[in-house]
């Protein structure tokens, strides 16, 4: 086996890896709790479930360890690459900015971050710029007639909107 | 032929635009690739939230249908699948739009569609009562094994990996779980704030659906979007018709084939189309021809994946058990309006149930006449930049998460378990099992506990649970699903090592 090959394996091996252990860790959790938290009636389809969960889940961390895991493609590096810019963008826009600028303006930003992230055309354009916030703009407006307008939602307004 | 009384509901004003506009929006959802009929009818949920019960499940029922349907456009005009479903009409529609037959190869897919699908809402009318007169004789035993066995058969079909699609059913159950006891009041596995009143189904179908598809489109970089729609010309309706009465066997293949499909639990569209191209070929003199443009390939396909839609919502009618995990968001679309599927819908909500029935009838019909008129729009709206349809898919993820309960733990419950089912699903875990579990483990444990109290006062748990003619069968089939996965994954992972030696090498996958 090649230097690449092997490389590769450790590589899914790990991706394997790393999951079944959080979710090994999980079903201890839960199927604990289930066992301990009072009272004891409201616990016991939980530990009806959590029995069984447990036993999946050493059975899947035994073949992640073993590398016996094959299923999946895995995540490589030039993906990882690609996807992060946008999943900080929503992670940071969603958990800390939403509340703090207002709902509308962290969809605004979140919409416009992904859409300019992965537009193919120039960043240093001033007509990809121009095109890029129309588009935002507009498609703001439709969520705005359906959501606040049709729909009456109330939406955490924050600093702004 | 109760249904009849109801047809007139469908025709009110307001149902009927909804309808009209559910089919409109479908076939242009469904053309647009990246957008599965699943993700389109969760997003479309919150916009229910201010309609009647009726007219909600009219929207999604409709949304539902035609976006099957519209994944053939982008099938035929762009060679991408509009959903998994569209797979196989692809492999000869596009060769026949190439040959310049594109308008001839939407027409009798079109026509297919709608054939299949009035047969298969047919059969979800006749069949329907039946199974809920039959369904009446459950007790809470038998409810908590169907639900158990509605798991358990998704996690087994729906997933490459058997102790994987199990795992995934069983987080679905524990997700369900959290939040406050419904009998007791007691608090269980609130880590969080967010968690206090538990995981909303919509939030979470929303979040499991549509953020991998936000990743997956992100995945592809920033890469000039350059697809070329093949275009089409001007045909005669009369001369698809035509065609269509010369390939009535595919029709018939297609049909029957999608019909048997839809009422197996979570077998899908995607195996309906293929499983009737591959046989339609077969039975076929001219099977050198599938693939190089005809029409019949076409025909089974379309006529397949959408007669298994009507059968697909036989099992969640009668018994609260989702065929599909589209039929799971619809589960999730009329619990919202507290309705509760099973053995006494018809008795207790017959307008409802009916009317909705019915106008997946009146759909179908829809389907056929817009469906070639939007055909054209569609293929431009399937050829939207992936950053655009990202950005938009994330930020009505975003608000229709928030407009269920206006809350903002809502949506993050939502990205959580939307960030979270993205990696699961690159490691080989499956969203419908999950998606099953997180909808089937109430009703799994309100009549576990139910079921429990009776067993305790009569014979005892084991007694109660375990015997009884019935539950035998039920328990039967639960094994024999685990048992068939379990087979299953292991054929299958000896033959990658067969075929791949040197990947393959640590052992078999499962």
């Amino acid at each position: 086996m090649n230097d690449s090959v092997q490389g590769k394996l450790a590589a899914n091996r790990l991706q394997h890896l790393l999951p079944a252990t959080l979710i090994l860790l999980l079903a201890i959790t839960v199927t604990w709790l289930s066992y301990t938290r009072e009272p004891s009636d409201a616990f016991l389809f939980p530990r009806l479930i959590s029995s069984v969960m447990i036993f999946l889940a050493v059975w899947n961390f035994l073949r992640a360890f073993l590398g016996l895991a094959k299923v999946g493609d895995g995540l490589s590096s030039q993906t990882l690459f690609k996807i992060a810019p946008g999943v900080i963008v929503m992670i940071v826009l969603v958990y800390f900015a939403a509340k703090a600028l207002g709902f509308y303006v962290a969809s605004f930003l979140a919409f416009l971050c992904v859409f300019s992230l992965y537009d193919p055309a120039s960043h240093t354009a001033m007509s990809s710029w121009v095109k890029r916030l129309l588009i935002t703009a507009a498609f703001m407006a439709v969520i705005y007639a359906l959501f606040t307008l049709l729909l009456k939602v109330q939406t955490p307004r924050g600093l702004y909107f | 032929m109760e249904f009849l009384q109801y047809f007139g509901g469908v025709f009110e004003p307001t149902s009927f635009l909804l309808l009209l506009g559910g089919t409109i929006g479908g076939l242009i959802l469904g053309a647009t690739p990246g957008l599965s009929p699943t993700m389109a009818v969760a997003l479309l949920i919150p916009f229910t939230f201010q309609l009647e019960a009726t007219q909600g499940l009219i929207l999604l029922g409709a949304a539902y249908t035609s976006t099957v349907a519209g994944g053939a456009v982008s099938a035929i005009l762009l060679k991408i699948p509009g959903a998994p479903a569209n797979i196989a009409t692809a492999l000869d529609g596009h060769e026949m739009a190439r040959q310049g037959r594109g308008t001839e190869a939407l027409h009798v897919s079109f026509l297919a569609s709608g054939v299949g699908g009035i047969i298969g809402v047919l059969l979800l009318i006749f069949l329907t009562p039946v199974l809920a007169r039959w369904a009446l004789a459950f007790g809470p035993s038998h409810l908590f094994w169907m639900a158990i066995l509605g798991v358990t058969i998704i996690g087994s079909l729906d997933s490459k990996s058997f102790v994987k699609g199990l795992l995934s059913g069983c987080l679905g159950l524990w997700l369900s779980m959290i939040g406050y006891d419904d009998i007791q009041g007691a608090q269980r596995f609130i880590f969080h704030d967010s968690l206090t009143g538990g995981v909303n189904i919509i939030t979470a179908l929303i979040g499991i659906f549509a953020i991998p598809q936000v990743i997956e489109m992100l995945a592809k970089g920033r890469v000039e979007h350059k697809i070329a729609a093949v275009s089409v010309g001007k045909q005669s309706l009369f001369s698809s018709l035509k065609l269509l009465s010369k390939n009535f066997k595919a029709m018939t293949i297609g049909t029957v084939t999608g019909s048997v499909i839809g009422l197996i639990p979570g077998v899908g569209g995607q195996i309906a189309g293929l499983l009737a191209y591959d046989q339609t070929r077969k039975f076929s003199k001219d099977r050198d021809t599938f693939g190089k443009g005809n029409p019949a390939g076409v025909i089974a396909a379309e006529s397949a994946n959408n007669a298994m839609v009507g059968p697909s919502l036989v099992p969640l009618l009668t018994l609260s058990i989702p065929g599909s995990p589209t039929a799971a968001v619809l589960l999730g679309g009329l619990l919202i309006h507290g309705i509760f599927p099973g053995s006494d819908l018809f008795d207790n909500y017959p307008e409802v149930a009916w009317t909705f029935i019915n106008s997946m009838l009146i759909g179908q019909i829809l389907m056929v006449i817009f469906g070639i008129w939007v055909a054209s729009y569609a293929a431009r709206v399937a050829q939207i930049p992936p950053p655009i349809m990202a950005a938009a898919v994330l930020v009505l993820a975003l608000f229709g998460s928030y407009s269920v309960q206006q809350s903002m733990g809502d949506v993050y419950i939502m990205l959580t378990l939307g960030l979270s089912m993205y990696l699961l699903e690159k490691v080989g875990f499956s969203a419908a099992p999950l998606v099953l579990g997180l909808i089937l483990g109430p009703i799994a444990e309100a009549n576990f506990i139910q079921g429990s109290m009776i067993a305790n006062a009569v014979d005892g748990p084991v007694q109660y649970f375990l015997m009884g003619t019935l539950n035998i069968v039920l328990i039967v089939l639960v094994l024999s699903s685990i048992a068939w996965s379990f087979f299953s994954s292991r054929r299958e992972a000896l033959k990658e090592i067969q075929d791949n030696p040197v990947n393959s090498d640590a052992g078999a996958s499962s």
